[in-house]
C-alpha cells in the first residue's frame, strides 16, 4: 500500500527557492487575470458556463448511449475503436498496435491521460522510443520529471532552467535564455523525429458522438504534426471526454482557451473524423476508474472537467507550491478531487492542500463545485481514518466557515485582491498543516472569519484608491 | 485481441450503465446573435492580430509579385489554389513528410470567424494535410463575405460533419511553455498572412 503523498512536505523544496515560487505565483496570477479579461469580453460568458455544465451533465447521465453512438460513427468513418478498462490495458493496446508493425519510435503530443496511464515508461521498457512533441512536455521528459501543470507542463521552470537543460541535452548555448531561441532549439531537434516517425499519438480534448470525431486543441501545431505526418495515428481518450454534437462543441471551444490562457481560441483546433487515404487511425476509449467515479454521488461532477487549468491558476496553494508537490498526475484543485478516486490512501492528504476559498469553483468553465468537493473529500478521509489530528483542526475551521452561508458567500466572492494575497494568512496559519514549515504570522488563533473581517478592511482601502 | 476487445467494451459499458446518474436534459444552445459584430471583417482582423496573424486588406493584383516581395528567399512555393501555379502543387508530394521542404504555402479558406480570427481549412483545401504545418510560411486567401460572426456559426459549416479533417487555424504556431513567454513559431508554421480577397465566382471557376 502506498504511503500518502505529503504535499506540504513536497512543497518545502519549491518554497525554499524564492525565485521559482514568486515567479510561478506571479505568472499564474497573470493568467488568471487574462482569463477574467477574456471572460468579460463575452457578454454571454455565464450563460455559456451554464450550458457547458448542463451539456456535460446530460452527456454523463447518458454516457453509455453516447459511447455506443461514437463507436458506431467512428467505425463507419474508418477509425478502429478500442476499449481499455484500465491503464495497463490501454498501454498494452498501444504497444500491440506498434509491435504489430515493428515500430520502435513514436512521436506524441501532450496527453494527460497517457501520463495517468504511465504509457511512456511502459513503452520504453519495451524498447519503443517516445518523443514528446509539446514543448513543455518535452522539457519535462528531458528533465525526467512529470508535468507540473496540465496546460503548461514546465511552467514552474525559468528560462534559465530550460537554457541549462537544453545545453546539457542538445548542446545549445547555456547562457542564451531567450525563449524564442530555446523554442528554436527544440524545433530543430524534434522536427527530424517527426519527419521520420512511422506512428504518431495524440490525446483529445473532446469526442463528438454525433459525427464520430475527435477534437484536439494545441498552440504549437504538434498534435497535427504527430497525427498527420506518419501513416499511423493513435488517439487515447478518457470516456468522459464525449459530447453529443458539433453544435455543443462550439460552447466548449468558446470556453476552453479563454479559461486556460485568456486567448479566444488555440492556434489549432482540429477535428479528425477518420484516417486519410492510405493511413490508419486508432482511438482508444479509456475507463481507468471513470465509470466507478460516475457512480459516486458526491464526486461524479468532477468528470465534467475539460482540463483548462483555470482552477490551478487561481489556487493560492498551487501557485505557491508548484504542481510537482502534489505527487500526482492531476494537480491543483481539480487534482485534489480526482486523485483520491484512483487511490484513496495515497492521495488522502491532498484535500488539505486548499484554503477552501472557492475561487476554483468561481472560475471553472463547466461549473464543477470544486471547493465543496474538496471539503467532502476531507470528510471521506475522516470517515476512513485517513486523517491526521492536526488536519482535523483545519477541517473544523473550514466547517465553521462552510456552515455559515452568509459568511461563506462573502468569503468566496470574487475578490481578486483578497485572493491574490490570501495565501499569506490562509495557508500559513497554524491551523493549516500545509503551511506549518512556513512563517507563522501571528501567535493568536485568528479564525478565518476574523482574518477575513480584518483583511476586508484593508482590501477595501486598497481597492478604493 | 477481438475477444478481449469485446469483453473490455462490455465491461466498461456495463459499469457505465450501472453507475450513470439519472438522465438530465440536453439544453437548447443559442447562437448568441444578439452580440454579433457590427463589422465582421474588422473584428476578424483584430482577433487574428492578437494571435500574431497578419491581415492584408488592400487589393493584391499580382499574387506572384506579392509573394516574391514578402518572401524574397523562398525557393519552394506550394500553391493549393487553382489560379496560381507556385513552384509545386500539393499533389506532387510523394510523402506527407516532404511538405517540410516548402518555404511558402498558399491556400484559400472557405470561411473565417470574426470572434476568434480563425480560418477554416480541411482536407479538400489542403490535399496534403501536413502542408499547413510543415511549411514555414502560410498565406491564406479569404473572401471577406465568408466571415461568420462566431464559433457557433462556424461549427454549422458542413465540413465538421462531412470531412475526415477540418481545422480552425488561428495565427502561426506559438508556445508559452518556456518561462511563460509567448513565442512564435513553436513546432509548425512561422507566419500566417491572410489576404482578404473575393473568391472567384462559380461561373469563372467552372468556365
Amino acid at each position: 500500500m502506498s504511503s500518502p503523498v505529503d504535499q506540504a512536505k513536497n512543497a518545502e523544496k519549491f518554497l525554499a527557492d524564492t525565485v521559482h515560487e514568486e515567479r510561478l505565483d506571479k505568472l499564474l496570477w497573470t493568467m488568471r487575470m487574462r482569463r477574467d479579461a477574456a471572460a468579460r469580453q463575452v457578454p454571454e460568458w455565464e450563460e455559456l458556463r451554464t450550458l457547458a455544465s448542463e451539456i456535460k451533465e446530460h452527456t454523463l447521465s447518458n454516457l453509455s448511449q453516447y459511447l455506443i453512438q461514437f463507436e458506431a460513427r467512428a467505425t463507419a468513418n474508418g477509425m478502429i475503436v478500442h476499449w481499455a478498462r484500465d491503464a495497463h490495458e490501454h498501454n498494452q493496446i498501444v504497444y500491440e498496435i506498434l509491435a504489430e508493425q515493428g515500430i520502435d519510435a513514436l512521436v506524441k503530443s501532450k496527453s494527460m491521460l497517457t501520463e495517468e496511464c504511465e504509457l511512456r515508461p511502459f513503452l520504453e521498457r519495451r524498447d519503443i522510443r517516445v518523443t514528446e512533441t509539446d514543448l513543455g512536455e518535452r522539457i519535462q521528459q528531458l528533465d525526467d520529471q512529470p508535468p507540473g501543470h496540465i496546460v503548461g507542463p514546465s511552467i514552474h521552470k525559468t528560462t534559465k532552467d530550460v537554457a541549462v537543460l537544453f545545453s546539457q541535452k542538445y548542446g545549445s548555448d547555456p547562457n542564451n535564455e531567450d525563449a524564442a531561441y530555446l523554442a528554436g532549439v527544440m524545433r530543430e531537434n524534434t522536427r527530424p523525429d517527426i519527419l521520420k516517425a512511422r506512428a504518431g499519438m495524440t490525446g483529445a480534448n473532446f469526442v463528438v458522438a454525433e459525427t464520430g470525431a475527435i477534437v484536439v486543441a494545441t498552440n504549437e501545431g504538434n498534435a497535427d504534426l504527430s497525427a498527420h505526418t506518419p501513416p499511423l495515428h493513435i488517439c487515447s481518450v478518457g470516456i468522459e471526454k464525449i459530447i453529443p454534437t458539433t453544435e455543443s462543441l462550439a460552447v466548449f471551444v468558446r470556453l476552453l482557451t479563454r479559461s486556460a490562457t485568456g486567448d479566444a481560441i488555440t492556434q489549432y483546433t482540429s477535428t479528425f473524423r477518420g484516417p486519410r487515404k492510405g493511413a490508419t487511425m486508432h482511438v482508444i476509449l479509456v475507463d481507468n476508474g471513470r465509470s466507478t467515479r460516475l457512480g459516486m454521488k458526491r464526486f461524479w461532477h468532477s468528470l465534467k472537467c475539460i482540463r483548462c487549468a483555470a482552477c490551478m491558476n487561481t489556487c493560492p496553494v498551487y501557485r505557491r507550491s508548484g504542481g510537482l508537490s502534489y505527487g500526482s498526475t492531476y494537480m491543483g484543485p481539480i487534482g485534489i478531487i480526482m486523485m483520491p478516486t484512483f487511490e484513496l490512501r495515497k492521495y488522502s492528504e491532498l484535500p488539505f492542500a486548499s484554503t477552501l476559498n472557492g475561487s476554483c469553483t468561481n472560475v471553472c468553465p463547466v461549473k464543477i463545485d470544486i471547493h465543496e468537493q474538496i471539503y467532502a473529500w476531507r470528510e471521506v478521509m475522516e470517515e476512513n481514518g485517513q486523517i491526521q489530528v492536526v488536519k482535523k483542526d483545519a477541517m473544523r475551521v473550514a466547517g465553521k466557515v462552510l456552515s455559515h452561508p452568509a459568511l461563506y458567500q462573502i468569503a468566496t466572492a470574487t475578490l481578486s485582491t483578497a485572493l491574490e494575497v490570501l495565501p499569506h494568512f490562509a495557508i500559513y496559519n497554524r491551523l493549516n498543516a500545509w503551511g506549518k514549515h512556513r512563517d507563522i504570522p501571528e501567535p493568536a488563533r485568528e479564525t478565518f472569519h476574523e482574518w477575513y473581517r480584518n483583511r476586508r478592511r484593508k482590501t477595501d482601502e486598497v481597492t478604493r484608491l | 485481441m477481438n475477444s478481449t476487445r469485446t469483453f473490455s467494451r462490455n465491461t466498461i459499458l456495463d459499469s457505465v450503465r450501472a453507475n450513470q446518474p439519472a438522465t438530465q436534459p440536453m439544453p437548447t444552445i443559442p447562437h448568441f446573435h444578439t452580440n454579433k459584430p457590427a463589422d465582421p471583417m474588422a473584428t476578424f482582423s483584430e482577433s487574428i492580430a492578437r494571435m500574431a496573424g497578419v491581415v492584408v486588406t488592400q487589393d493584391v493584383p499580382n499574387l506572384d509579385s506579392f509573394l516574391r516581395a514578402k518572401f524574397p528567399d523562398a525557393k519552394v512555393i506550394c500553391s493549393a489554389i487553382p489560379e496560381y501555379g507556385g513552384t509545386i502543387k500539393p499533389e506532387s508530394l510523394n510523402h506527407w513528410s516532404e511538405a517540410s521542404r516548402i518555404d511558402v504555402c498558399i491556400l484559400r479558406s472557405p470561411m473565417g470567424v470574426a470572434e476568434t480570427g480563425s480560418i477554416l481549412l480541411s482536407d479538400i483545401e489542403l490535399q496534403v494535410n501536413t502542408i499547413a504545418f510543415l511549411a514555414h510560411d502560410l498565406v491564406i486567401l479569404l473572401d471577406p463575405k465568408q466571415i461568420v460572426s462566431n464559433i457557433h456559426d462556424a461549427y454549422e459549416n458542413p465540413y465538421f460533419k462531412l470531412r475526415p479533417y477540418s481545422l480552425l487555424m488561428t495565427g502561426p504556431s506559438g508556445s508559452g511553455d518556456i518561462g511563460g513567454i509567448v513565442v512564435h513559431p513553436a513546432q509548425a508554421a512561422k507566419t500566417l498572412t491572410v489576404l482578404l480577397s473575393p473568391a472567384p465566382d462559380a461561373g469563372q471557376r467552372t468556365g
